[in-house]
């Protein structure tokens, strides 16, 4: 076990290599440059060269490149164009953030996805399974940008239930520890905060939960009518078995292998919605940093960055293959 | 609208002194040293920080005294003796006096390293050079010497005269920083590592001023800087215990914020949303227009060199019927390249009012009936002098198209190719571009575009340089505000190296319970004697 670990670990670092080099050729190709784009209204071509220059940007790509790897080997990221400040510290105070979120949001489509489908497959064909199946539909086929807009017009603007945007409230005190705010808050007993940031959580979490929800409801439904349709399903209702038993022990649990596999990829696929969804809400996560990159044409950080996410996308990948093994004992013994 | 809004001005009484004011500006300030930037979000929080020696009146661009009471420009207009306000102090407790004025100015000049001189946009802007120059594009120091006469008189020296001084003090880059808090957190420390910047932590956590706010912290991943009223503040203390100034970019959030009272202040409400919140109870505060948008023609064409076609291009376009459908309430078409409150503005320059036949018959004279235009403009973003780029471009493309002239549309993204194809290599024969002044002189406007030779619009006039640059010249105020009459006649009626097209008011929108708020037409608010009624 630990050595298949450890091998697709290093199996991570040409894919990394090969990323980084595409990366820093593509980002480079797109129009525009920093200079321009960090100079504002008030640039001339003077300044933006004076400025390319100092950042070395009128040099060869890869005597760039060259010197952006060896930085990279001595930890050195290089610090944001758009913030100055060191792009490991952006991820460290971008990473909370967007871990909080994305996991309110699969916490949200996992606990209400699974019992859904599960009981869509019970009852199919029913009016509870068809609307099931028609909320599904549109769940997938709404954009995030729309959802996240629509809910908080209601919720936040009109019916004022919910704040519209942040993760917690302007001004309000807080003691940071690991950027967690919601961990912190419990850590430090600051109770006012934690419920602050769940209410901010709530709204930004259904926005980007419900493509994974609907995903995952109609996974666990497929998947458990394919079950409830196996033999030993049969035998062990021939049987006299009780119902509660077949239920836990022989159709979710064989049920759960592929929805597994479907919450893995919906959770590396949480960093593209996150973009809209923390744009929408102003969340400050790794999403934001991700599009006022792009827009700045911040190197450095977009560099940083999408090495980060493609190393997330291969651990949780692995993560995937591994918990295969613990709900499916046959992996194990392979 | 802005009349209605001004009435109610003042009349709010008191508010909450405990109060948390909170405002949503556009994008994330880079730093807190002012010296180092050169953009209205990073601005926006050091106004309330620092005082400049000079300001902007609240609501105008007129110059009036801050932390100098007065000031006497020389008649050679090289040296200008500045008498400092007593009383004052730096918001950690050390004096403010003319040794500490003529340290900021030391400090500029001195700046070392070329992540830190390249940062300094406006220094480099209004004095030239440095001490030791490290891009090629400085130019000789301005900035001779500053002396302290006695605690209260700061004489600063330049080397030559330039028009722009003082007014150019106003600008938040030359706020007057503690030189003890400049030390102690080792202030021009601007490092480069690799292709990028870090700054010092003064610029990061401890800037410290004499203003009527004292900074607490920034969160940058949210871009949310906290300031806190300073109770030493030697004018009239801050009207709300706490500012925030958030980072909310699209203008449909803030709005929405505004609307869920999550915010009291957004800064450039869309204009087509000021209707929708006057009449859910916020109050819009239109600034005076201080800005420009202009159609440059690009006289790399051979065909555009031709006056007559350049002429032809403004008599075609119907700029009456395009800023008044186009742009917001308060917009008005633009005769020349600058605003009419600045000194300099010409009243009878030649003008060329909708007239469709007339261009036809110019195109013909010059031989270009059948002419076929490369017509460049911006998309994902508006301005404040362009709401929206691409409405815009339609109705002047309709009406070049009315009187023979072939469009060909071109469409860049702001900062993926615009602004590059544009300004550096010129690849347009039409395009829109302008932009907001930063202070009240005519160089700053007609110096910027025509004062020299650029890609943008292939005017290679070496006369009119000459002209714009013996205006700014010109130690005269009289005299001065002659020759940029003239400039701007010349322009207009002579080379026409674009048309202008309009000044338009931006917006900043209040809640209901906000009082007290100055609108400026250089964005320069000051929110310390706005209240918020609980």
């Amino acid at each position: 076990m630990l050595r298949y670990v450890v091998r697709r670990l290093l199996g991570v670092i040409p894919t990394l290599f090969v990323l980084s080099f595409l990366l820093y050729v593509w980002l480079r190709s797109l129009p525009g440059g920093p200079a321009t784009a960090l100079l504002g209204d008030k640039a001339t071509p003077e300044k933006i060269a004076a400025l390319n220059k100092t950042l070395g940007l009128d040099q060869p790509l890869w005597v760039q490149y060259g010197k952006f790897v060896g930085r990279v080997f001595t930890g050195d990221f290089g610090s944001s164009l758009a913030s100055s400040r060191p792009v490991i510290s952006e991820l460290a105070d971008a990473l909370p953030a967007t871990i909080e979120l994305s996991a309110a949001a699969l916490l949200f489509a996992i606990v209400l996805g699974i019992p859904l489908g599960y009981l869509s497959a019970k009852r199919r064909g029913g009016y509870f399974d068809n609307s099931t199946v028609i909320a599904t539909l549109v769940g997938v086929a709404v954009p995030v940008f729309f959802l996240g807009y629509v809910l908080k017009q209601w919720f936040a603007v009109d019916l004022g239930w919910l704040p519209p945007s942040g993760r917690i409230t302007a001004g309000m005190d807080q003691t940071k520890i690991t950027g967690f705010l919601i961990l912190d808050g419990i850590m430090t007993r600051e109770w006012d905060v934690v419920w602050d940031a769940i209410r901010h959580l709530i709204l930004p979490a259904i926005t980007l939960g419900t493509i994974p929800l609907a995903v995952i409801v109609r996974i666990t439904r497929a998947s458990v009518l394919d079950v409830l349709n196996e033999d030993y399903v049969r035998t062990a209702e021939a049987k006299g078995l009780r119902a509660r038993t077949i239920r836990s022990r022989h159709v979710l649990r064989n049920a759960l292998l592929p929805v597994s596999t479907t919450i893995g990829l919906q959770a590396g696929l949480l960093l593209a919605g996150a973009v809209l969804t923390e744009k929408v809400f102003v969340w400050g996560g790794i999403g934001s940093l991700l599009a006022e990159g792009i827009e700045k044409r911040d190197y450095p950080r977009l560099q940083a960055l999408i090495l980060v996410a493609a190393l997330t996308y291969v651990l949780v990948n692995l993560l995937v293959d591994l918990s295969y093994a613990l709900i499916d004992p046959r992996v194990r013994v392979r | 609208m802005a009349a209605c809004a001004k009435s109610e001005r003042g009349e709010g009484g008191e508010g909450d002194s405990n109060a948390t004011l909170t405002i949503a500006g556009t994008g994330k300030p880079k730093n807190f040293d002012p010296i180092f930037n050169d953009d209205g979000e990073s601005f926006r929080p050091a106004r309330q920080i620092y005082d400049t020696l000079i300001q902007n009146k609240a609501g105008t661009a007129d110059l009036e005294p801050a932390l100098a009471t007065k000031w006497d420009v020389s008649p050679d207009g090289k040296e200008i003796t500045f008498t400092l306000r007593e009383g004052v102090k730096f918001q950690d407790g050390s004096a403010f006096n003319a040794a500490a004025v003529c340290f900021n100015f030391d400090r500029w000049f001195n700046m070392k390293g070329a992540a830190a001189q390249s940062q300094m946009i406006y220094y480099a802007d209004t004095f030239s050079g440095f001490a030791k120059n490290e891009t090629d594009s400085a130019g000789d120091p301005i900035y001779k010497s500053c002396t302290a006469k006695d605690d209260k008189t700061a004489v600063v020296a330049l080397n030559k005269f330039r028009g722009a001084l003082p007014a150019a003090l106003t600008l938040t880059a030359f706020s007057i920083s503690s030189p003890d808090a400049l030390k102690k957190y080792d202030a021009d420390k601007v490092t480069q590592s690799g292709d990028s910047f870090t700054y010092s932590s003064y610029a990061t956590e401890h800037p410290t001023g004499t203003g009527p706010y004292k900074f607490e912290k920034y969160d940058a991943a949210s871009g949310t800087t906290t300031l806190v009223r300073n109770d030493d503040y030697w004018g009239e203390k801050a009207k709300t215990a706490k500012l925030v100034i958030r980072t909310i970019e699209t203008e449909t959030a803030r709005k929405q914020e505004l609307e869920a009272g999550s915010v009291d202040i957004i800064d450039f409400p869309a204009a087509q949303d000021w209707k929708g919140l006057e009449s859910k109870g916020m109050k819009v505060e239109v600034r005076p227009a201080f800005n420009i948008l202009y159609l440059g023609m690009n006289e790399k064409n051979p065909k555009l060199k031709d006056l007559r076609v350049r002429q032809a291009i403004a008599y075609a376009i119907n700029r009456d019927q395009l800023v008044k459908t186009k742009f917001p309430e308060g917009a008005e078409v633009a005769k020349e390249f600058m605003p009419s409150t600045l000194s300099g503005y010409a009243d009878d320059v030649t003008q060329y009012n909708y007239d469709p036949a007339k261009a036809k018959s110019l195109l013909a004279a010059a031989g270009a009936s059948n002419l076929t235009l490369k017509f460049y403009y911006p998309t994902e973003v508006t301005r404040p002098y362009m709401p929206d780029p691409k409405a815009i471009f339609t109705s002047i493309a309709a009406d070049l198209t009315a009187v023979g002239i072939k469009i060909t549309p071109v469409a860049r993204p702001w900062n993926g190719g615009y602004k590059d194809d544009i300004q550096q290599a010129g690849k347009q024969d039409l395009h829109l571009l302008g932009w907001t002044g930063d202070y009240n002189d005519a160089y700053n406007f007609v110096g910027t575009f025509f004062g020299r030779e650029k890609p943008e619009f292939g005017f290679t006039d070496k006369t009119a340089f000459a002209q714009i640059a013996a205006a700014d010249a010109e130690p005269d105020a009289d005299k001065r505000k002659a020759d940029y009459e003239q400039v701007n006649k010349d322009l207009v009626g002579k080379y026409l190296p674009a048309v202008p097209i309009s000044h338009s008011p931006p917006a900043i929108a209040t809640a209901g319970n906000i009082d007290g708020l100055v609108a400026s037409p250089l964005t320069d608010e000051r929110f310390f004697t706005v209240t918020k009624k609980s």
